[in-house]
């Protein structure tokens, strides 16, 4: 009975609901790649749908967990119990909404794989599962477990689908990631062995409990592994391999959420469990942040391969992420969460509009191209907002989340100094430079490389690819209220507890 | 929001905008045949502009920035329209995306847009530094709740700022200045905007007049009571004696007004040793928003408004007109080619440009002369934008530009030192005005026609010249909007329809300068007003004070001071003194102008009079806009460049990607593991999952072969295989 009402629940349908999928692809034969690809993509848009009927039952006004499912699950004795435990506030469903969003669209553009094309769909639902698992998990244990199992899908999808040196970027990436992690291993079983309990609720409860030296040992646990995913600089360099190499989708996926499992983490564990070391470790995580944002700015501009100007700017813009979360008051950290959104959106654009391109032209050679706008108008366009929307401007998404960082950030209590916005918005000069230099190059001028006169247009699996994230540009970009109003409880409740200065916090 | 300023701005700035609309139909040759030699992204050769329907998707796009910019309530929006202005400039100047020169020196239009965009938005940065600290002060950025709320602005007053001597409200002005100083294109970031003429002439009359640079101006306007917030007499005694930090004076304008002044003087050099007829008015632009920004760190508040809403009919009317010109000027070379005299040129060839023998350029004033024979309705539309621009009486000019240099002299007189800079500067500004408008016109108008195309030139369509009657019959009229009040020194004058604008502004903010009393530290709740002004929309009741008690400094008590302050919405008198220097100063340069450009050039190639009279050195440090350029490209632009490179190159690869990364951390990682690999993984775990990843196989149908190195496999698949344990696991424990 209780396993019935488990799997009928909606975060557990939502969140295994790909494997469906996985299912229906491991009977299909492998010369079928059409239906392999259609399985793959009917499957992702049921997950979809089960994500907004998620958002139906959310009650936004309510800051606490929701729609929870909550059984035990493994017993050592009395010591040790792990429950499965699921749940979502108003936080995890954007981030649920996100990688919902994003998957189906990543798989759809994928139809341009042809090898291997059932495996290839088979780990893009498993990864989607992990992403999912990572957001639902209300038990550290179990969150663990989806931490580290998204990681094996896309280490074969970058490994095996990726570009002339995806091995080593494949390999990089898993070790980096795993390396931190192991000290939130740790990190997580002494929380287990101390407080009896893996469960999330259970500890965020209890946190006072444990001792200020602590919070600190374990906040660097957390935070190690949830930074190197970020990346916070300078822990960034597997990034650049990883994008370089991964396929298009792997990109947009590794981009759009994957990066933001370190975020999410930051805000779940870090600052929710240790509000007290998170204050004190505030400022060096803003000062690097702020180093992040001007550093991935300024090597943006000076690289010559598109994809790899794409993902420093990453780095760039998951250090406003940082910053908006450090700030600890509801404007940084709404601010933070929605520009989790924004950039999922935009940099997967761009990821997706990159690997038109190199379809086309098989290089992404800044110095290749040129005049693009005039063999591609339709391309060109859409390539110009999606930049536009990736340097902020005001009436598209990058802007209203950039701006709430800042507005944040200024008038932190816990940092209490202008000085990290002052420098961050440099950040925003910056953003303007390597993506204009970046449209000129491709788009402007005449078509200098004979290669490029005869490109073809974009066509028409293409274009619908683009445009729902096109619609979300703008949609946030205009009215983002939605938005804040789904996160503004629970980021509430939570900066309720972080938003004192730093000083008035000696136990 | 509508209050009064707002509605003079929706006054001139549709008006203007919806005749340059018509004008470009006819600049953009509507309902001749598409030519098919012309691609998009370059400009056309006679036939209807290829991207005609994305031209007037930008403009449009503009118009609506410009009026979300002007009616917008609060700051944020204001800046929203700010911006996509400023994206709209950036595509409209680069909208000949095509377009390459020859010569490697010349700037192409696309790096015109990211140079006018990249400069903007430094400027726009400080500017959104400026919002963010003021809402962290205030915790609103609603116009009306920050400006009629004594509170808010006594503590924006009262509070001291990060940098010592500024209040936090001068602070906020200087960061919200910068802006300006971006937008409209004042030292030092005025570098975009004469590149900005890359742009087709439409657009340079859109930035130039209707849109950009005014909403620097606009803003400031907009922001003035927080930009002008100064203690007055009464209230630093007050201050003083409740034991409050003092601040006398406002740093803030007192930057502005140098700014504004030295770029008016700046400007007005550089324009008279250039050669392209955009480039003059450009520079002109520049000059004239400093006449503007000077007066308004002056506390001319009226003056602002009035000289920007004539500027804006003469500066369109002058790009309109230019735009004719250089209209003309293509016609007649396209003439030229289609007749095939002058030139064995190769007809159609879609390359013709660049078969010329000596480069052609429609807009070097060098190549024209002698076009009023041709173009009779453009020449004296133009001859009016000049006189007016030039500020001659009667024209509308006259009485702005008059109303800044009594402004300023006023000042003076109330002891202001450096009023009497501004005024010195302006006054000469206004001399290199005269002249370089004068030049201008002798070089495009008379003389002889120095090239084929200046001979076969013809007058521009209706659709063009229509908009510039209508914008040179306002440029002669405009001043009637705020005449003075009377005479200084000559009883009993009353000119009608004086002082329209001070009175029509007089009620639109409450002028602090004249309420002191507003911003005096209560007796016993002095130190209380911080939390009560953070929140503004429940302010301290009492203290809300309302529109209608707000009018002050009419033209009853416009000449009475409190303090030493005069009100901002005060009107002046004529002063005959200044009005007569300033005339004086400006038919004098008309006269010098006129005698040494009578007969124009003696051939495009040869060497500008003016040389001789200034020497080479200086014209050539002028007509290098004394190398502003290229010193931000020695101090900034390489100097970046050269960073990127190293930081990417030295510092992210080799450092931390290849030595750190990959020498360091993951060598060390993999010595671990062959250590644990050796003994541990050879003997057992690798039989292991060598049976797993056969099942795995089995059951995908997936194979692993192409995988060469073992180890993060085996890691790799021994989480899997972990994971699908615990799932295993779990269903059975759901089971059971």
């Amino acid at each position: 009975m209780m396993f019935l009402q488990v799997i009928t629940s909606t975060l557990f349908a939502v969140t295994f609901s790909p494997l469906i999928g996985v299912v229906a692809l491991l009977f299909t034969p492998a010369d079928r790649k059409d239906t392999a690809r259609w399985i793959a993509f009917s499957s992702s848009l049921v997950t979809f749908v089960l994500s907004l009927l998620m958002l139906s039952q959310v009650d936004s006004s309510n800051a606490n967990m929701q729609l929870e499912v909550l059984v035990p699950w493994v017993q050592v004795g009395t010591h040790w119990s792990i429950n499965f435990h699921l749940g979502v506030d108003g936080i995890s469903t954007l981030m649920i909404l996100l990688t919902t969003f994003l998957v189906p669209i990543a798989i759809w553009a994928s139809f341009s794989v042809e090898e291997r094309v059932k495996e290839y769909m088979i780990f893009f639902l498993l990864l989607e599962v992990g992403m999912l698992g990572v957001f639902v998990s209300l038990d550290l244990f179990l969150f663990y477990i989806f931490w580290e199992f998204s990681l094996v899908p896309m280490y074969m999808l970058i490994g095996i689908w990726g570009g002339k040196r995806r091995l080593y970027a494949a390999v990089k990436f898993f070790l980096y990631t795993m390396a931190g992690s192991i000290l939130m291993l740790l990190a997580i079983l002494w929380l287990g062995n101390n407080l009896k309990s893996f469960d999330y609720v259970e500890i965020l409860a209890r946190y006072q409990e444990i001792a200020p030296a602590v919070q600190m040992w374990l906040f660097a646990g957390f935070a190690l592994a949830f930074c190197i995913k970020v990346p916070l600089w300078p822990l960034h360099s597997w990034l650049p391999d990883a994008h370089v190499e991964a396929p298009t989708a792997g990109s947009v996926i590794l981009a759009g959420v994957l990066l933001k499992l370190g975020t999410y983490g930051i805000l779940r564990f870090n600052l929710a469990l240790f509000p007290d070391a998170a204050r004190q470790f505030a400022p060096l995580i803003a000062t690097l942040a702020v180093i992040g944002i001007i550093y991935g700015a300024v090597v943006s501009f000076a690289q010559k391969d598109v994809k790899k100007l794409v993902a420093y700017s990453s780095v760039s813009h998951l250090g406003f992420v940082m910053l908006g979360l450090v700030a600890m008051n509801d404007q940084g950290i709404e601010g933070a969460v929605l520009q989790m959104i924004n950039h999922g959106i935009s940099t997967g654009a761009l990821f997706l509009l990159i690997g038109m391109i190199y379809e086309r032209r098989h290089t992404r050679e800044l110095s290749e191209f040129g005049g693009l706008w005039k063999v591609m108008p339709i391309y060109g366009a859409l390539s110009l907002i999606v930049s536009l929307s990736s340097m902020g401007l005001p009436g598209l998404n990058g802007f209203v989340g950039e701006f709430t960082i800042l507005l944040g950030a200024f008038g932190s209590h816990v940092l209490a100094s202008p000085l990290y916005t002052v420098f961050a918005t440099t950040g925003v000069i910056l953003a303007a430079v390597y993506m204009l230099w970046m449209f000129q190059k491709m788009f402007l001028g005449p078509v200098t490389n004979p290669e490029n006169n005869h490109l073809k247009d974009l066509n028409w699996r293409e274009i619908a690819v683009i445009v729902p994230l096109i619609v979300m540009i703008f949609f946030i970009g205009l009215y983002p209220k939605p938005f804040f109003d789904l996160m503004h409880a629970s980021v509430h409740q939570m900066t309720a507890v972080l938003d004192v200065a730093v000083h008035a916090t000696g136990h | 929001m509508a209050d009064q300023l707002t509605v003079v701005m929706l006054v001139f700035v549709p008006l203007a905008i919806v005749l340059i609309f018509l004008y470009s139909i006819g600049y953009h040759n509507f309902g001749k045949k598409f030519d098919t030699h012309d691609l998009p992204g370059n400009p056309p050769h006679g036939g209807v502009e290829p991207m005609y329907a994305r031209f007037f998707a930008y403009l449009s796009l503009f118009a609506a920035g410009m009026l979300t910019l002007v009616v917008a309530d609060n700051l944020l929006l204001l800046f929203v329209g700010w911006e996509v202005m400023g994206y709209c400039s950036y595509s409209l100047i680069g909208f000949w995306y095509g377009r390459q020169y020859d010569d490697p020196k010349a700037t192409p239009p696309r790096k015109a847009a990211i140079k006018a965009f990249m400069t903007t938005r430094v400027a726009d940065v400080f500017m959104m530094l400026g919002i963010v600290y003021l809402y962290s002060q205030t915790g609103t950025l609603n116009f009306h709740d920050i400006f009629f709320n004594p509170e808010v602005m006594k503590h924006l007053l009262e509070t001291p700022s990060l940098i010592g001597g500024f209040a936090a409200a001068h602070l906020i002005g200087l960061l919200l200045f910068i802006g300006t100083v971006g937008k409209s294109a004042q030292f030092p970031l005025h570098v975009w905007l004469p590149d900005a003429m890359e742009g087709p002439t439409p657009v340079s009359a859109m930035i130039h007049a209707a849109a950009m640079v005014s909403a620097g101006i606009y803003m400031i306007a907009r922001m003035f009571p927080v930009l002008a917030i100064e203690m007055g007499g009464y209230v630093t005694h007050a201050a003083e004696s409740a034991g409050h930090a003092v601040h006398t004076g406002n740093p803030t304008l007192s930057i502005m007004a140098f700014i504004g002044a030295f770029t008016a003087l700046f400007a007005a050099t550089i324009a008279v040793a250039q050669k392209d007829v955009k480039k003059v008015l450009a520079y002109s632009t520049i000059s004239q928003l400093g006449f503007m920004v000077a007066v308004a760190g002056l506390g001319g508040y009226v003056a602002v408004i009035f000289h920007l809403l004539t500027h804006a009919f003469f500066k369109a009317l002058l790009f309109l007109s230019s735009g004719s010109v250089i209209h003309g000027m293509e016609h007649g070379h396209h003439h030229l080619h289609e007749h095939g005299h002058g030139h064995d040129d190769h007809g159609h060839d879609a390359h013709a440009h660049h078969h010329e023998e000596k480069p052609f350029d429609p807009q070097d004033m060098r190549f024209m002369g002698n076009l009023r024979s041709k173009m009779p309705v453009t020449f004296w539309v133009y001859l009016i934008g000049s006189l007016a621009l030039a500020g001659i009486f009667p024209l509308a000019g006259f009485w702005s530009k008059d109303e800044i240099l009594a402004d300023a002299f006023q000042k003076g007189l109330e002891g202001a030192w450096h009023a009497w800079l501004v005024y010195g500067l302006l006054t000469i500004g206004a001399l290199f005005t005269a002249f370089y408008m004068t030049r201008q016109v002798m070089l495009v108008f008379f003389g002889k026609a120095r090239h084929e195309a200046a001979k076969h030139a013809h007058e521009s369509a209706p659709v063009m010249l229509i908009p510039l009657i209508v914008l040179a019959v306002l440029s002669v009229f405009g001043g009637m909007l705020n005449l003075p009040g009377g005479i200084q020194g000559v009883e009993g004058v009353h000119l009608p329809l004086s002082e329209g604008l001070v009175n029509w502004l007089g009620h639109t903010q409450i002028d602090y300068t004249q309420r002191p009393d507003l911003l005096a530290p209560a007796e016993m709740d002095a130190h209380s007003t911080h939390g009560e002004t953070t929140d503004a929309h429940a302010p301290a009741e009492g203290t809300h004070a309302t529109e209608g008690e707000t009018a002050t400094g009419h033209t009853a008590e416009g000449g009475e001071h409190e303090g030493g302050h005069h009100a901002w919405y005060h009107g002046l008198d004529l002063n005959p003194m200044v009005a007569g220097l300033s005339t004086l100063i400006g038919l004098l340069a008309i006269f010098a102008g006129y005698s040494l450009y009578k007969n124009g050039l003696a051939s495009a190639f040869a060497p500008d009079p003016l040389k001789k009279i200034i020497g080479v050195g200086l014209f050539t440090f002028l007509e290098n806009k004394w190398y502003v350029d290229e010193f931000y490209a020695w101090l900034i632009i390489n100097p970046f460049k050269n960073l990127s490179v190293w930081l990417a190159e030295v510092i992210d690869w080799d450092f931390f990607h290849d030595l750190f990364h990959d020498g360091i951390i993951a060598s060390g990682f993999a010595g671990i593991a062959n250590l644990l690999a050796g003994p541990v993984d050879k003997g057992f775990v690798d039989k292991v999952f060598d049976g797993a990843a056969g099942m795995v196989r089995g059951i995908g149908g997936w194979g692993t072969r192409t995988f060469q190195t073992g180890y993060v496999r085996n890691y790799a698949l021994s989480v899997l295989f972990g994971v699908v344990l615990l799932l295993a696991y779990a269903v059975y424990a759901l089971l059971t």
